[in-house]
């Protein structure tokens, strides 16, 4: 695979022994009304280093980043360039000054073509002033191959796969002569082969002397590709160094500001070390629910008082099965069963009424309403059963509301706060309690702790226990294995939209986790260099001709 | 779509987010903020437009001039209530002014049956204009400017094509005192949009239907998902916009003596378009305020009542109203804009 | 159209050489082609050029039934009353690819009418820049209030079409005067000559249409129109010079307008004051007709001159047909709006779903 060569010329003062900071912010503030998101920090980054960025959530990572970028104006402090003062005005700014970024949503044009999404803003031209198509699809072509993805640069770009886009989003960034190279989560929809890919490509503009800030979670991809860390805290800087001089431990505990003992006692997530007693029967049965390109034949049985998990990686169906035990995924085929009757129609509310809950994925886009308040987000399902003759009745709304946000410790000034107002854990909770009040049969959690911090990670995690406890039946979907293993009784791992295996008991553990995962990798691409070729190819499809797997559906949201 | 389905974006919703602006608490600090004006602006204008006219305007504070005020606006109040709930839903209706032609083209067909079927058939045409929009928004998934742009064009053309292109004078007496009648000194088409603006408020405010209206409009895949009726109330929003505006059409005729489907409602979209918006209303959904539209409504009809009577002409009306319109949506942008 | 070209310039000496030349020599290796099935590329094809086979059905089957319509003398009248609705919705449709909407157009249209006709007893150039300063800086007010004051484009518009109508009537004391353009000028000429019987306007229309094609398919300003309308948020990220597209955009829109409104009353001889009343209505459905998506990020200018030439050809039929009330014209072309886009909206599930 041929390093993508972006970088004609290393910028200058690169190589040299003192290897002064390519970027360097100093003492940077930025304030917003009622918030100090960053303050008085400095940073700095060197030429040909892989830096990593840590922080929780709130810590400023984002605020930082956009001031990096010329997204935000700093309130007090200086960028500065290879020493020189630096003033961006707009990203446009940045980018000419060789900064540029990868978002962690893939911030590109999903009507456009791979290529033109590649080149806008500088797209190359014939003599005529006018654009060169020709020019334009053999250089992406060439830009591609380098990342070894091999796909049609015309295509649009929304037909590709998540993983493809994120890698035409990459090609953008180096071939704009980057000396910074700025990677917000990069991974956190990747496939593990592409994760691969990503840090081969990092290890090329290492090699050119591009600086790369890396901001992620993942503590496993920080220890593989990065060689210095900085940790914010609170809009505050809390540490910069080489990141082999910090364990693991020490690294969290500087990320929570807590001790680190507490840390340790604490384990990793919250959940208790007992299983629970499942019923015999199953409260919900699924059997072979199919939709086309997205599920195919998948069959699960929840117990009441259980916590299944649903196992597989990005695109293997587990948001997908979760919406189509909800009624939110139209089926093709396949049955659900509540308590042994059959549901009829399949919708969000005729789910709803036979006792079935879905918290979904995404919590800004399908979960909260955020110009309404807490108590109307909490109440929005069940209003109609606290109504009279259609007219809502506000002392019942109150109960309930009062009950669960004491349960749930929701935090927030009032009832009638905004729920957009609220952190990302009180809204998780404020949609967790929205369901509770239906008083459930079956509660379907989609990557529940996701993006919340760790207060509430913790008491999110606890609640679940808690609720299986109680005798609901729980499906739990996370993409965090350890949070899998140690809250789930049972886990069903899906790949390519169908299952493909079920652990149970003591088979609960990671190795065997990954080894059914690994057993099932990815099918084989038709093509030669399979790495622009995101989704798994279902199984059950006569492995469909390359040309055919253009709709990456399996991982997208039928929404 | 794909990418925002896939990482939950840490992004503008947090708490911890620094747009939001803490709500200033001293009175002068409140001045400076525009959510402050969005919330109370029109009201606060309203009462300025009355000031201004109470000391320099000559004959302005009698009840005859508010009687002919209120007269005039009350089908625009009226419409502008319907066009408030479909704003809401992060919608827009641009057919009201047809439906209104429509209405009043249906009238004189069917008074022969007497009143009261005749206004059963004009309000149910309005009902059949906003089922369509409202099937086309929900159903079939199109933009409510396209799906409403139809009916604007084709609306008025139908009712000229039933009405062959004719004004017709209206002569039934029940339907004549509906625009002249009054009731306690005040006319009954006052009457009307006065309870309509508080039966529209409270549908708002206490039921159930309500409340979905807003919650569709403030997040239409969460309401999905939270098993609530989005088509239907979507459905229901354009229906009820659609028996708003033909109700106007039908006070409208009544109060005009005559049947004139070629131009009764022109430019009617645009009046409550403006109302609403006025009445700070956000054009994106999720909230819907009732009291503003009024206010909104009223507050354009003085404003150009104020300058008729100092005798300046239309022109400067219209420019004047250009500029509220942008003033209005200046302070309603700085929260409502991403 | 000027306006367009000194955008892209300025971005021009961007690096635009990022690896073309990677390593060695240039490897010219066969794109590796996944291409759209046939059924997708069917459904592409026909939301496309659906419009183009509409309009080609109606006018094929409008000549064997009526043959007074096949005339030339027909087509020269149907198409010197389209030519002004054209070059209005040619600038709507590129604000509609940026995601926006102009519903000022039809009040700038009549405005721009008045001014050319009032200017014209001060010569040709007069009538024809008055009124292209006056609509351009009223369409660079839109763009600025949208792009830097970042508010709802169709508020703001809706704001200066009750503006512009204002100054149209101040101007005319209050509708009361109409200015009539000097007989025999040759501001009056360009909208009553004609070449082979077509007028001047039907000739300018199309150079606008083919120099609007090119802007927008061949030039960075026009990538970075589909950018803005497709994901604003991506293309500003991207660097892209988002407000200034807008500005720009709504200008263009404003420019177009006012020159329509400029050729109509040179056609007409006179500043009517009351036509242009719901012109912007048209212009829309006449872009979404011809496969603009209202979203923004897709569409075509050649849809947009398919769009205007059937919702011509379709008054022009109902003309034809003598027995017919005039008001027929309104609710067939609702009809057909209504019928191309739930149309479009079935094709576009059909290919998403291929």
């Amino acid at each position: 695979m041929a390093p993508p060569e972006a970088e004609p010329q290393p910028p200058e003062a690169a190589v040299g022994p003192e290897r002064s900071a390519v970027l360097e912010a100093r003492s940077v503030s930025k304030r917003f009304p009622g918030v100090v998101a960053l303050d008085d920090v400095s940073f700095s980054l060197r030429p040909g280093e892989t830096h990593a960025l840590v922080g929780e959530n709130g810590a400023g990572k984002s605020t930082l980043i956009k001031v990096l970028t010329g997204v935000y104006r700093p309130d007090g402090g200086e960028l500065r360039m290879s020493g020189e003062p630096v003033r961006f005005a707009r990203p446009f700014e940045a980018q000419q000054a060789g900064i540029s970024t990868i978002y962690q949503e893939v911030n590109l044009v999903p009507l456009m073509s791979a290529a033109r999404n590649i080149f806008l803003g500088r797209e190359p031209r014939n003599r005529l002033g006018l654009i060169d198509f020709a020019r334009m699809y053999r250089e992406a072509t060439e830009l591609l191959d380098g990342f070894g993805v091999r796909v049609d640069p015309r295509r649009p770009l929304h037909t590709l796969g998540i993983g493809t886009q994120q890698m035409v989003a990459l090609a953008r960034a180096v071939s704009v002569n980057a000396q910074v190279v700025i990677m917000d989560e990069p991974t956190s929809s990747l496939e593990p082969r592409e994760v691969e890919t990503l840090f081969r490509v990092i290890d090329n503009l290492r090699a050119q002397g591009i600086a790369v800030l890396y901001v992620s979670h993942r503590m496993d991809e920080l220890y593989r590709v990065c060689e210095r860390v900085t940790v914010l805290r609170d809009g505050r800087h809390i540490h910069t160094g080489d990141l082999a001089d910090l364990d693991r431990m020490q690294l969290v505990s500087m990320m929570l500001g807590r001790d680190l003992a507490e840390v340790r006692r604490e384990g990793v997530t919250s959940f208790t070390a007992e299983g629970h007693e499942a019923a015999r029967t199953p409260v919900l049965t699924a059997t072979a629910l199919s939709s086309r390109h997205q599920l195919h034949d998948v069959s699960l049985s929840l117990y009441a008082g259980e916590v299944l998990g649903l196992g597989g990686l990005l695109g293997s169906g587990r948001s997908e099965t979760a919406k189509a035990l909800s009624g939110a995924l139209p089926l093709d085929s396949g049955e659900l069963t509540v308590d042994g009757t059959p549901l009829k129609r399949l919708t969000p509310a005729a789910a709803i009424r036979a006792g079935i809950s879905l918290l979904p994925e995404d919590r800004k886009a399908e979960g909260i309403v955020p110009g309404l308040s807490v108590r109307e987000n909490i109440v929005l399902a069940a209003m109609p059963r606290l109504s009279r003759a259609g007219v809502v009745s506000r002392a019942r709304q109150d109960r309930i509301v009062d009950i669960f946000m004491k349960r749930l410790r929701i935090k927030a000034s009032s009832p009638e706060q905004k729920v957009g107002e609220l952190s990302g854990g009180n809204q998780q909770k404020v949609l967790l309690a929205r369901w509770l009040c239906l008083e459930p049969k079956v509660l379907l959690l989609d990557e529940p702790t996701r993006g919340i911090d760790v207060g509430a990670k913790a008491e999110v995690q606890s609640l679940i226990d808690d609720l299986a406890r109680e005798g609901l039946a729980v499906l739990l979907i996370s993409s965090d294995i350890e949070e899998l293993i140690e809250g789930a009784d049972r886990i069903v791992v899906l790949r390519g939209g169908a299952v493909a295996g079920e652990l149970e008991g003591d088979e609960v553990d990671e190795s065997r986790l990954l080894e059914v995962l690994a057993d099932h990798t990815p099918a084989p691409d038709p093509g030669p260099a399979s790495g622009g070729h995101d989704d798994p190819v279902p199984p059950g499809a006569e492995a469909a001709p390359a040309r055919q797997d253009v709709a990456p559906a399996a991982e997208e949201d039928p929404r | 779509m794909t990418q925002a389905a896939v990482s939950p974006s840490p992004g503008p919703a947090r708490p911890e987010d620094p747009a939001k602006p803490d709500r200033p608490a001293s009175p002068l600090a409140r001045l400076r903020d525009p959510a402050w004006y969005q919330e109370y602006g029109v009201y606060v204008a309203v009462a300025v437009v009355l000031l201004f006219n109470a000391l320099f305007t000559d004959h302005f504070m009698t009840a005859d001039n508010f009687r002919t005020q209120l007269v005039q606006v009350a089908p625009i109040v009226i419409v502008a209530l319907g066009m408030a709930l479909v704003i809401g839903t992060e919608g827009v209706d641009l057919s009201v002014g047809s439906t209104m032609a429509l209405a009043a083209a249906f009238l004189p067909l069917y008074l022969g049956y007497g009143l009261v079927p005749a206004l059963v058939v004009a309000l149910l045409a309005g009902a059949v204009v906003g089922a369509v929009n409202g099937a086309l928004v929900s159903l079939v998934g199109l933009q409510p400017i396209v799906a409403t742009l139809a009916l604007f064009v084709g609306g008025r053309g139908l009712a000229l094509v039933m009405a062959d292109g004719q004004l017709k004078q209206i002569v039934n007496p029940d339907l004549l005192s509906l625009g002249t009648g009054s009731f306690l000194g005040v006319p009954l088409v006052v009457w009307i949009a006065g309870l309509l603006a508080v039966a529209v408020a409270f549908l708002v405010q206490r039921t159930t239907f309500g409340r979905q209206i807003v919650a569709v409009g403030g997040n239409r895949s969460a309401a999905a998902l939270a098993g609530l009726p989005v088509k239907r109330v979507l459905i229901g929003v354009y229906v009820l916009c659609g028996v708003l505006a033909a109700l106007a059409g039908i006070l409208a005729t009544a109060r005009l003596t005559a049947s004139d489907p070629s131009s009764l409602g022109t430019l009617m979209e645009l009046s409550a378009i403006t109302a609403v918006v006025v009445g700070g209303t956000p054009l994106n959904g999720g909230s819907v305020r009732v009291l503003g539209t009024v206010a909104g409504a009223l507050l354009m009809q003085l404003l150009r009542a104020t300058l008729v009577k100092h005798d300046l002409p239309d022109s400067t009306a219209q420019i004047a109203q250009a500029a509220i319109i942008v003033a209005a949506v200046y302070v309603a942008r700085e929260r409502r804009s991403r | 159209m000027n306006e367009t070209t000194p955008a892209p310039a300025v971005r021009a000496p961007a690096r635009r050489t990022p690896a073309a030349q990677p390593g060695g020599g240039p490897k010219t290796r066969p794109a590796d082609t996944s291409r759209p099935t046939g059924r997708q590329r069917a459904a592409e094809l026909l939301q496309r050029q659906g419009v183009l086979a509409v309009l080609l059905i109606v006018v094929i089957a409008a000549s064997f039934i009526y043959p007074t319509f096949a005339s030339l003398d027909n087509a020269r009248g149907v198409t010197i009353q389209a030519s002004f609705l054209a070059v209005v919705a040619l600038g709507m449709t590129l604000v509609i690819i940026t995601g926006g909407i102009d519903l000022s157009v039809g009040s700038v249209f009549a405005l721009g009418g008045v001014l050319a006709a009032w200017a014209s007893q001060y010569g040709f150039l007069a009538a024809l820049l008055v009124p292209l300063v006056v609509c351009g800086a009223i369409g660079l007010l839109n763009g600025l209030l949208i792009a830097r004051g970042n508010m709802a484009p169709f508020i703001i518009t809706l704001a200066t079409l009750l503006g512009a109508r204002g100054l149209l009537l101040a101007l005319t004391d209050e509708g009361a005067t109409t200015y009539l353009v000097p007989k025999d000028s040759a501001f009056g000429e360009l909208g009553q000559g004609s070449v082979w019987g077509f007028g001047y306007p039907i000739i300018i229309a199309l150079v606008l249409f083919g120099a609007g094609g090119l802007v927008l398919q061949r030039t960075s300003f026009g990538q970075t129109l589909f950018a803005v309308g497709g994901s604003s948020d991506a293309a500003t990220l991207m660097g892209l010079p988002v407000a200034r597209t807008k500005i720009l955009v709504y200008t263009l829109s404003g420019l177009l307008a006012g020159l329509a409104g400029a050729l109509n009353a040179a056609r007409l001889s006179s500043g009517v004051t009351i036509i242009g009343v719901g012109m912007e209505l048209d212009a829309i459905s006449a872009v979404v007709i011809g496969g603009t998506l209202l979203i923004g990020g897709a569409g075509s200018i050649s849809g947009t001159l398919w769009g205007v030439l059937l919702l011509a050809v379709i008054q022009n039929l109902i003309n034809q047909i003598g027995s017919l009330n005039s008001s027929y014209q309104s609710v067939v072309s609702g009809g057909f709006l209504i019928v191309v886009v739930v149309a479009q909206r079935y094709l576009a599930r059909s290919r998403r779903t291929t």
